[in-house]
């Protein structure tokens, strides 16, 4: 048994002209939740397509779970589970109607589908719901029905692709601690979002841009790597101040959070909050204070993706 | 045995979504009854070069001539010689001829003696059109007898056959059947995987095991049972307004339909397919409806049309089901007298159902 659920190389997409997805190289270990962090249109759902052998590659190799993919897509479905962007269980029938089609089309026998049909509602609250149309479910309630569903069958591997884009933050922390529930019995997830407390939650990430993999590692890493500094920055007129900063040319963004400047500039200053002070102050401008602070997951996202262009 | 478990998994589902789709549901039974109560009436049209075979047993320059006259209005076409009158009504029976002319052997003596009729002409009276234009048949016979009245027996004798009276709920009836079929099955199915495609359900379902033979045979196997219970209806409210008789046996007319059900549904699911979205599927569904409706000998007989016309009614699985169906319910014929059209049904549902697993692809490109 290999140690990696997913192996992916030089993997491309072509759409007519449009080049969604870039020479990928992916490697996913077992037993994690690995992340595709991106923008959309950033080609994290085509490649998730690609991986579970919906779409064929324009180029590239795919190894999922030791099947070679598209070949073999057949054989690895008894073995994944996917839960689409959107909803796409049938909203004219119960919760329990849509969990027995599902079991059915794995054909699971009658004493294992019952078992597990009785685990995933208990497991995602789905008691008091069974009997109700699942197009009538509220957000929440229709994520845990799709999770439900899509792990009826207790696979090895699971692609979730944008899955809380329509929750709200208790569920979305409701439905993490599920997922964990689901590595901790050696399931494998492959996540995509484009949340960046999502991505925080993740083993491993990879960064995509335009359909390229511009960062990876796990997210402690990401942010300890990141080539810039981060200074805050606090003014009477943050809009005037951060468009002047946007100007200076050691200066890579700026961004405002309240009435605070997170300001990202280039990780070869020696003094970073005194360059950033003095340029505020040459201006005539007022400044309260300017201090570093440890970067976030977003700041490497806008670093990767801001570098990626510079070479461009 | 996995393989059976998926299918009846899906058309559960299918029967489930169904029973709750009341639009659907109330398709299934008002088609048929609208159309039923608007095609009630029939349309005359005039006809010419109607398949005939003739019968000349006197075989005189007398008998020559009339034949010959007949020929030249252009209503009929004579394809066939044959020896009696027997020969004359099977080819009529297997919808071969529309028209036999009888000529007995006493033709010329027949022809001087006023009081009696000398020939005759045997009329496929499952086609009303095809009865009045033999009525204008009679009318040139007329001529070869000189008589200074008109108050003397026809020099023809019109028989017609299989539908004396002439009424044309009789022949329309039998054709309804198809046409409401062809309308409601392809319709249905046209729209079943494409509904999914937008919904989003197609990804779910091709992200799992069920497989595309598997996936299209659950599809239309509820439709199937629709399509009979479709059937039952037209011919119970045939029967109750309009007394349609029933010549043939009633298990054949079930058969016939069947294999006809399940050639349009293997369309429908075909015209799924190609489109991607439910109004391209309805647009692609009557852009075959119209022709089957107005080609298929329907509504006007498949003698007349032109060859280009015919051409395309060929390859309309109504048109076939029109000959078998007149045949089995207004002529009486058996299925083995009707086995080339059958076969021709059969051969659409292997070629389109391959079709239709072919172009469906469990891909997303």
């Amino acid at each position: 048994m290999t140690e990696l659920a997913i192996r992916a190389q030089k993997l491309d997409k072509w759409f007519g002209k449009v080049h969604a997805v870039r020479s990928l190289d992916l490697e996913v270990p077992r037993s994690r939740i690995y992340g595709f962090l991106g923008p959309n249109g950033s080609g994290k759902t085509t490649a998730i397509r690609m991986l579970c052998g919906l779409l064929t590659p324009s180029g590239g190799d795919i190894d999922v779970l030791g099947y070679p993919i598209p070949e073999e897509a057949e054989a690895l479905r008894l073995k994944v589970g996917y839960m689409t962007q959107k909803f796409s269980l049938f909203g004219d029938l119960t919760v329990d109607e849509n969990l027995q089609f599902m079991a059915d089309i794995y054909t699971l026998d009658r004493k294992l589908k019952a078992q597990r049909i009785g685990l995933v509602i208990e497991r995602y609250g789905l008691g008091k719901l069974v009997k109700q149309r699942a197009g009538t479910l509220s957000g929440g309630q229709k994520q845990r029905l799709a999770l439900a569903a899509s792990t009826l069958h207790d696979p090895e591997l699971l692609f979730l692709d944008e899955p809380t884009s329509a929750v709200d933050p208790e569920n979305r922390r409701s439905f993490w601690e599920a997922l964990f529930d689901l590595v901790a019995e050696g399931t494998t997830i492959l996540v995509s979002t484009h949340y960046m407390d999502e991505a925080e939650r993740c083993h491993a990430l990879a960064i995509l841009d335009e359909g390229t993999l511009v960062a990876e590692g796990s997210p402690e890493e990401l942010q300890q790597g990141i080539d810039a500094s981060i200074v805050l920055v606090e003014s009477d007129q943050p809009r005037r101040v951060g468009k002047m900063l946007e100007q200076q040319p050691f200066v890579h963004s700026s961004a405002q959070v309240g009435n605070v400047l997170r300001v990202m500039v280039a990780s070869d200053l020696e003094s970073p909050e005194k360059a950033v002070a003095e340029a505020i102050t040459n201006q005539g401008l007022h400044l309260d204070y300017s201090r570093v602070a440890k970067p976030a997951l977003e700041d490497v996202f806008v670093a990767a993706t801001r570098a990626k262009k510079g070479k461009a | 045995m996995k393989s059976v478990q998926r299918i009846l998994a899906v058309v559960r589902k299918e029967v489930r979504q169904l029973r709750r789709d009341r639009l659907t549901f109330g398709m299934i039974v008002g088609i048929p009854v609208i159309q039923l109560l608007m095609f009630g009436y029939a349309i005359n049209m005039d006809v010419r070069n109607l398949d005939a075979a003739v019968a000349d047993l006197s075989s005189t320059s007398a008998s020559r001539q009339v034949v010959m006259d007949m020929a030249h209005t252009q209503i009929i076409n004579v394809i066939r010689q044959v020896d009696s009158a027997d020969e004359l009504e099977h080819l009529m029976r297997q919808g071969r001829i529309s028209v036999g002319i009888y000529i007995p052997p006493d033709f010329d003596r027949r022809l001087q003696q006023a009081d009696r009729s000398a020939m005759q002409l045997l009329v496929d009276g499952s086609d009303t059109v095809v009865q009045g234009a033999a009525a204008q048949l009679a009318q040139v016979t007329q001529q070869s007898r000189t008589s200074p009245y008109n108050d003397r027996p026809p020099v023809m004798e019109l028989r017609t056959y299989y539908n004396p009276e002439r009424r044309s709920p009789v022949n329309t009836v039998p054709g309804l059947i198809g046409v409401i079929l062809t309308m409601t099955m392809i319709l249905f199915t046209a729209v079943a995987i494409v509904r999914e495609r937008e919904r989003g359900n197609l990804e779910l379902l091709i992200t799992t095991p069920v497989r595309t033979p598997e996936l299209m045979l659950a599809k239309i196997t509820p439709y199937v049972f629709i399509g009979l219970i479709q059937v039952s209806l037209v011919l119970l409210l045939g029967q109750f307004l309009f007394k349609v008789p029933m010549a043939g046996s009633l298990l054949d007319t079930y058969i016939i339909t069947l294999v006809f059900i399940v050639a349009n549904l293997a369309l429908g699911l075909l015209i799924s397919t190609l489109v991607h979205t439910q109004f391209q599927a309805m647009q692609l569904s009557f852009f075959v409806l119209l022709p089957s409706i107005l080609l298929s000998g329907f509504m006007f007989p498949f003698a007349g049309m032109p060859r280009p016309a015919q051409i395309i009614a060929e390859a309309l699985p109504l048109t076939h089901f029109i000959r078998l169906i007149r045949g089995v319910m207004l002529r009486g014929a058996s299925l083995q007298e009707l086995s080339g059209e059958l076969l021709i049904l059969c051969g659409f549902i292997v070629a389109l159902m391959a079709l239709a697993i072919l172009r469906f692809s469990k891909r997303l490109d």
